[in-house]
């Protein structure tokens, strides 16, 4: 008899843990703060970081992904394998990489590069259990990108927490996000200084539960 | 010079989703602005960023593109019943969506019921 309960905890634990294994999705525009959100979780949970952040749009041009991250938030433990995606564009012109100092070639390069990275980061959507929509809470968020994201993310019935980054900087318009998805939870955070970061994991653990 | 051009829901409702795209790209990268009878679902739009992005090459650099729907948020609740029976007998025809080359087209602000097309003076 003790040995069958022992049984049936093990059974129960391991289904408990495979459902606390999330796939978890950074999307949104370029220059969002994917990046540096994903290296905020994986600073915080593993130490290291995960990807190069740049001031230049399309910096993340293919998926990185760091594994096994187990975040814990009042008792509770959440392993996630995240996933950065390349920022969704409608539109790529390798003339604005230009002003950043960038050679012509390496340019037309890097705009290449992220049309593919686009085209992936969209076919990944249905890889994915959960996704964290970063926003630039500087800019409008009636933005198609953001619709179109969002409204494949509900198309697909994929939980998503809506991050609107950048609250640091005075002129973000927080309010108007809220105001814009009501129907969504939507957390204003700093992933570059870490502001709001608690309120992000408890609504992390509330979206993926 | 803008040219516009008017695409009826019914002269694409019949084509798979590809050839859908290539209809209202087609137009676009011959610098003309496409209003499109309806909204797009949701993997109609995700398909038409991915054929963008497998288009965009020196002279094409994408796409702008906005819906605008007839209904506000806040209906009160016969307004929403009559918007919920119209929905049912047109289906994804009602509103419109403007989509345009990323080179006429600066920006598209949606304000949320009206929308503002910025375009880029041709040098």
């Amino acid at each position: 008899m003790t040995y069958l309960l022992g049984r049936f905890g093990n059974f129960l634990k391991k289904l408990f843990q495979r459902r606390r294994h999330v796939k978890l999705g950074l999307y949104g525009p370029p220059n969002g703060g994917k990046t540096t959100l994903a290296n905020r979780i994986c600073k915080d949970w593993t130490g290291e970081e995960l990807g190069i952040v740049s001031p230049i749009a399309h910096e993340t041009r293919e998926i990185q992904i760091k594994e096994e991250i187990t975040i814990q938030y009042e008792g509770k433990e959440l392993t996630v394998s995240l996933a950065d995606t390349p920022g969704i564009a409608t539109k790529i012109d390798y003339e604005d990489f230009l002003r950043f100092g960038i050679k012509s070639k390496d340019a037309k390069q890097r705009a290449r590069e992220a049309t593919k990275g686009i085209i992936e980061s969209i076919k990944w959507l249905d890889n994915m259990d959960a996704v964290i929509v970063v926003l630039d809470s500087t800019h409008d968020p009636y933005n198609q990108v953001n619709l179109t994201l969002i409204g494949n993310l509900e198309a697909r019935k994929i939980p998503m927490l809506l991050v609107a980054n950048k609250i640091d900087l005075k002129r973000n318009k927080l309010r108007k996000i809220q105001t814009a998805f009501p129907q969504y939870q939507v957390v204003g955070i700093s992933a570059k200084s870490g502001k709001n970061m608690d309120q992000f994991y408890k609504n992390l653990f509330e979206v993926t539960s | 010079m803008l040219t516009l051009q008017f695409i009826p829901h019914q002269d694409i409702q019949h084509l798979d989703i590809q050839k859908r795209m290539q209809k209202i790209l087609e137009p676009i990268k011959n610098n003309q602005i496409v209003v499109l009878e309806g909204k797009l679902e949701a993997n109609e739009e995700a398909e038409l960023i991915q054929e963008t992005m497998r288009e965009i090459d020196e002279k094409f650099k994408g796409i702008e593109f906005s819906y605008i729907h007839p209904h506000p948020d806040h209906e009160v609740l016969i307004e929403k019943i009559r918007s919920t029976l119209l929905h049912l007998l047109l289906g994804d025809r009602e509103g419109f969506t403007v989509i345009g080359p990323n080179h006429l087209i600066k920006e598209i602000k949606k304000a949320p019921h009206k929308i503002q097309l910025f375009t880029e003076k041709r040098k």
